[in-house]
């Protein structure tokens, strides 16, 4: 279908963007547009106005300073996927993000626009989680930082006010012994996955001090599977505890039916990747693999 | 109406568009170049396929508005130019077409690939073609196609 009819603003500065956010209460906030359109043209969206922030020069680059990698919101998929700088300061980004739709997509998708949009089965809010990444909002009063485990609210819904714009997400770059570990399950390379589950984790002396299991695609929001991850700490990911915690993501998951598969489906292919995931992140195993 | 300014095949235009106009729609209907496909409009099927400042993007998913100031172009461009008449012509050698809906989508976006990385493995190519559907040729014709398009430019 085409998009109901609409106005397009395109502010000049992101304080300009900002005003016009607060005069048009029914309006959203146009970025690189490859969630919001779709949504648009599906008429499941009908704002009165687009404000295009799409080229707003303060809300692009990445940087690191002080130990923070800093991605700023207009960070489009396709300049992440070719970052040396993220490959080597946000892995497991590095490693999420050729999963995340398909060239043509990821040359105009943005960082921002995904976490702001919300999508459960979408990439980027689960490796937020995961990293425990601080999301940095502008809004009339000033600018304020959201924690990734209190900015996901719902179904498609964030912590970010209606007047309010994010314009960076910062995250901690990689300690001693940290791992990382991405895999997802779709029908075909770059739709939304069936379940997909992003790991971040430390490992001391052959064992886990840390893990957070994000699990997408299983909920209305990304999901942090603690009971699972649990199970793990203090160990080695032997077959004994990785059992133990596949039972356990039964307390962490009570994932959805729908036309792709069923719940029983979804948990059963989440325990698939939490063997896989983990496996994957500790290093005897790679060897051993 | 909002009035843009863009380059589209190397031509300078300047139009008046509706701000819910997508690019692909303003191409086709306002310029009369309909190579460029409409298949699903929400971004799938890749039928519409087309090159906005030299990275291919969905035709359904960028408005005309946003391209303003943009370079745009299209299987019209890319064919009039010579730049992927070998890919177009292994095309046709190998049966990697029937009804051609979504060849002109399928050609940008292997030519794509092929910039990027010129001698892709089969694997590579499949990944790049991914968000491309074609509903006639089952695809390994196409991936065909596209490798041996790779390995002719090698030798070139």
């Amino acid at each position: 279908m085409k998009a109901p009819a609409f106005g397009y603003l395109r502010p000049a500065s992101l304080a300009e963007a900002l005003a016009l956010l607060q005069s048009h209460p029914d309006a959203k906030l146009l970025a690189g547009g490859q969630s919001l359109l779709p949504a648009l043209n599906l008429r499941l969206s009908q704002p009165s106005h687009l404000i295009d922030i799409g080229r707003l020069a303060e809300l692009c680059g990445i940087s690191v300073q002080q130990g923070r990698l800093r991605i700023a919101a207009l960070t489009r998929h396709a300049e992440l996927q070719a970052s040396p700088l993220i490959a080597q300061a946000a892995p497991l980004l590095h490693a999420a993000i050729q999963h995340v739709a398909h060239p043509a997509i990821r040359s105009r998708g943005t960082i921002g626009g995904s976490l702001a949009n919300a999508d459960p089965a979408a990439e980027l809010p689960a490796c937020a989680l995961a990293l425990q990444a601080r999301i940095d909002v502008l809004g009339p009063g000033g600018a304020r930082s959201i924690q990734a485990c209190d900015f996901f609210t719902g179904l498609f819904e964030t912590a970010l006010g209606s007047d309010e714009i994010l314009a960076a997400v910062e995250i901690d770059t990689p300690c001693e012994g940290a791992v990382f570990g991405f895999q997802e399950l779709a029908r075909r390379s770059g739709d939304y996955a069936i379940v997909g589950l992003a790991a971040a984790g430390r490992v001391e002396g052959g064992a886990l001090a840390e893990l957070r299991l994000a699990y997408f695609s299983v909920g209305a929001t990304a999901i942090l599977a603690t009971n699972a991850a649990a199970c793990l700490l203090g160990t080695a990911a032997d077959p004994a505890s990785l059992s133990r915690a596949e039972a356990a993501l039964a307390q962490d998951l009570d994932p959805p039916d729908d036309l792709q598969a069923s719940s029983a489906t979804r948990l059963h292919l989440a325990r698939v990747l939490l063997r896989r995931v983990v496996s994957s992140m500790m290093p005897q195993q790679r060897l051993a693999a | 109406m909002i009035a843009i300014t863009l380059t589209v095949n190397g031509e300078t235009i300047a139009a008046q568009v509706e701000p819910r106009t997508h690019l692909v729609d303003f191409l086709r209907e306002q310029l009369g170049l309909t190579g460029a496909h409409l298949g699903c409009e929400h971004g799938v099927c890749g039928a519409c396929t087309i090159r906005v400042d030299g990275a291919i993007v969905r035709g359904c998913l960028v408005l005309a508005a946003q391209a303003d100031g943009s370079v745009v172009e299209t299987i019209e461009g890319l064919s009039d130019s010579g730049e992927i008449s070998d890919l177009a012509q292994a095309f046709i050698d190998r049966n990697a077409l029937q009804c051609g809906y979504c060849t002109p989508g399928m050609l940008i976006a292997a030519q794509d690939l092929l910039l990027h990385d010129p001698s892709p493995t089969r694997e590579a190519i499949r990944e790049h073609l991914s968000g491309n559907y074609c509903r006639c040729t089952g695809y390994h014709a196409i991936i065909d196609a596209v490798q041996a398009t790779a390995r002719a430019r090698e030798q070139a």
